[in-house]
């Protein structure tokens, strides 16, 4: 098991769990301000952006998160990387608490531990040279100080991600959307890391570009190994990049599955739905089922199941307890579920 | 051009003059679209889509303007009409759909109020009948209890459902044309297909004619009966939108199509068009796609392509040109 192994000497063989969420939960306190409350008697509120939230990932494997606006896919990615403490559950990384991260001892970790952010414009300063930007976590870490080895280590990286060693010298509005896309995945890259959680990474580019840096993601994972945390709104993306995929649902998992099933035979009531709602250009001239009703504002969610005031088969339990994520078996293949309705057997 | 065309659009062309030269933001373009059609125009970001939308309800941001060409809605020029003009025109014959519902609405008024307006202003009816006009409005866009939510803010609706409010509006004078450029783009998918479903059952239902402009093939396939590929200021393919998703005929088309990730097919890679789309000040001659194209050949770089046919719909090609010796394969 990796759980008894040493982070620093890590060699991790393909299929090893290399990141455990157990029950993560991260809520936000949304409170008016204190003297709101006091004159006007109005009470704190609490948002559970994220509640409950356990999954493994594998190394070597692309585990997706999808799921509508609001429904905690970002939240959770910021969590694995350490960016918010969780407000209940744990993250295992290697075996060890994510928390051990801000020590000195957990260097070693943080190194194996990178992400790649929605926003190519935002993510990179406009002021630092492509080859500041690249090298930043080499220098952060304290991995090289010899400016030679920098240089021929950002050149290395630059010709990774398929850009060219003259481009170091440029400043980031000098290139597209999806070259400086390119450039965060080189900065993410410099550590040597084995984990990447990606928040939405292709969402603000074109088409055109956005095939370009899947390619580019498939291609790095298959000569180094990389392990993924996908996160996006856009199933059909979802569908090209990941192994196993998880459906969200206001702050929930609903559904957890092997790509081939989720997307053959979808369980969950509402993945079934957001299946539903996607145009596909095989669709020329059909009409898809319009979905009823909305997300439920998430300060207020529905009790029990918070999906059964949209779902067709909410029945009176559903109306009253929340289900939680069980194993559910289809032509052979596992899920898990978290719905009343197919596990009595109600829907197949 | 097609008889019977609600909107013409002939040799259009678009420029920006800058200090550093005048910008061919939209280059020679010609496109109808009949009365109960719904032509769908898509291209990547800077292909020049929005300001096409733009140039023909006469809301192209100054210093961009009509260099050239004519726009005409029912036989009618509109794009040199004086600004009191076009504005009777906007509105009462054309109306638009943005991408952000938030920034259409005004945050002061109540929908009602707005919807008012806009009815009062185009059409012949007292304050009590463009009230009732209101809730019905908002009643045919699937607005649940209508007659308390007309005298609601904005702010008071979801973003779907601001968006069902941005439709009434543009559909408050019955116009005969609709420009939606991006409508679902701010939007979840389960309420997309919401929007669309209702923007095309209106559609049907009064023969209106819509100019959907979107980067998301996925609407257009299920939306469109036309479709039109715009690269770099230019049409690339026009044709039906079965034709154009199946058999693309410009190479940029099948660039295009096969970089779409599907949920049908186990596809390993993705068809990929490497580099990307020139900037404004670089087009390139001849065909502004060629230093992308893998099918370029000497003529591509010298000659700029016009749309010629090509199977069932035109391509902007020198693979489909019959008389210059080289046939499409």
């Amino acid at each position: 098991m990796s759980a008894v192994r040493k982070p620093s000497a890590e060699a991790t063989a393909p299929g090893d769990v290399i990141v455990r969420a157990d029950g993560i939960s991260k809520y936000f306190d949304v409170s008016p301000p204190w003297l709101n409350r006091v004159l006007e008697g109005k009470p704190r509120t609490t948002l559970h952006a994220v509640d409950e939230v356990s999954f493994e990932i594998r190394s070597g494997e692309t585990l997706s998160l999808v799921g509508e606006s609001g429904c905690g896919k970002s939240t959770i990615a910021r969590v694995l990387v350490g960016l918010y403490a969780p407000s209940k559950g744990r993250v295992e990384f290697f075996g060890h608490d994510l928390r051990e991260m801000g020590s000195a001892a957990g260097r070693n970790l943080r190194q194996k531990l990178q992400m790649i952010f929605q926003d190519p414009y935002a993510s990179l300063n406009p002021r630092w040279r492509v080859a500041d930007i690249v090298a930043e976590p080499l220098k952060a870490h304290g991995l090289m100080s010899d400016p030679q080895r920098i240089t021929a280590r950002v050149d290395e990286l630059l010709g990774l991600v398929r850009l060219s060693p003259a481009d170091k010298a440029k400043y980031p509005h000098q290139f597209s959307g999806g070259q400086r896309q390119r450039i965060s995945i080189a900065r993410a890259l410099a550590t040597n890391p084995e984990f990447l959680v990606c928040d939405e990474p292709t969402s603000a580019l074109d088409v055109s570009v956005q095939a370009q840096v899947l390619n580019l993601m498939k291609d790095l994972q298959r000569e180094l190994g990389l392990t993924y945390l996908f996160i996006s709104h856009n199933l059909a993306v979802v569908h090209h990049i990941s192994d196993r995929v998880g459906v969200m649902y206001l702050g929930r998992i609903v559904e957890l599955a092997p790509k081939s099933r989720l997307f053959a035979a979808p369980s969950h009531p509402y993945t079934r739905m957001l299946l539903d709602a996607i145009p596909d250009l095989d669709m020329t001239g059909r009409a898809r089922t319009p979905v009823a009703g909305e997300v439920p504002n998430p300060l207020n969610p529905p009790p029990g199941c918070t999906f059964h005031p949209r779902c067709p088969h909410a029945d009176e339990r559903c109306k009253r307890e929340a289900p939680v994520l069980k194993l559910h078996r289809h032509a052979g293949i596992e899920a898990q579920v978290a719905c009343h309705a197919v596990e009595e057997g109600r829907i197949g | 051009m097609s008889p019977g065309a609600l909107l013409e659009v002939r040799s259009l062309r678009v420029e920006f003059p800058t200090r550093r030269g005048t910008l061919l933001a939209v280059d020679d373009i010609s496109f109808s679209i009949a009365p109960g059609e719904v032509l769908g125009v898509v291209g990547e970001s800077g292909a020049g889509k929005s300001l096409t939308g733009a140039a023909v309800i006469g809301l192209l941001e100054p210093p961009g303007r009509i260099a050239r060409g004519e726009v005409k809605l029912a036989g009618l020029r509109i794009d040199n009409l004086p600004p009191d003009e076009m504005r009777k025109v906007r509105g009462r014959e054309i109306g638009a759909i943005f991408q952000d519902p938030l920034t259409s609405l005004n945050p002061l008024y109540t929908v009602g109020q707005q919807l008012v307006e806009t009815i009062t202003t185009h059409l012949h009816m007292s304050q009590q009948q463009a009230r009732s006009r209101a809730i019905e409005l908002l009643a045919a866009t699937g607005i649940p209890a209508p007659e308390r939510r007309v005298d609601h803010y904005p702010h008071q609706f979801s973003g779907g459902m601001r968006q069902r409010v941005v439709i009434a509006l543009a559909l408050a004078a019955e116009p005969k044309l609709i420009i939606a450029d991006e409508p679902t783009t701010a939007l979840d998918v389960s309420i997309q297909a919401q929007i669309i479903q209702l923007l095309k059952t209106l559609c049907r239902e009064k023969r209106t004619a819509v100019m959907l402009i979107t980067h998301d093939m996925g609407v257009i396939a299920e939306t469109a009966d036309r479709v039109a590929v715009m690269y770099a200021g230019r049409i690339a393919e026009i044709g039906p939108v079965a034709d154009v998703i199946h058999r693309p005929q410009h190479p940029y088309t099948v660039g295009l199509m096969g970089s779409i990730p599907s949920m049908e097919h186990e596809i390993e890679r993705l068809a990929q068009i490497d580099g990307s789309m020139p900037r404004l000040t670089e087009i390139p001659s001849g065909c502004a796609f060629h230093p992308r194209c893998e099918k370029a050949f000497g003529r591509c770089s010298r000659e700029r392509p016009e749309l010629m046919p090509a199977g069932t719909s035109q391509a902007a090609c020198w693979l489909h040109d019959a008389g210059g010796g080289r046939m499409a394969a």
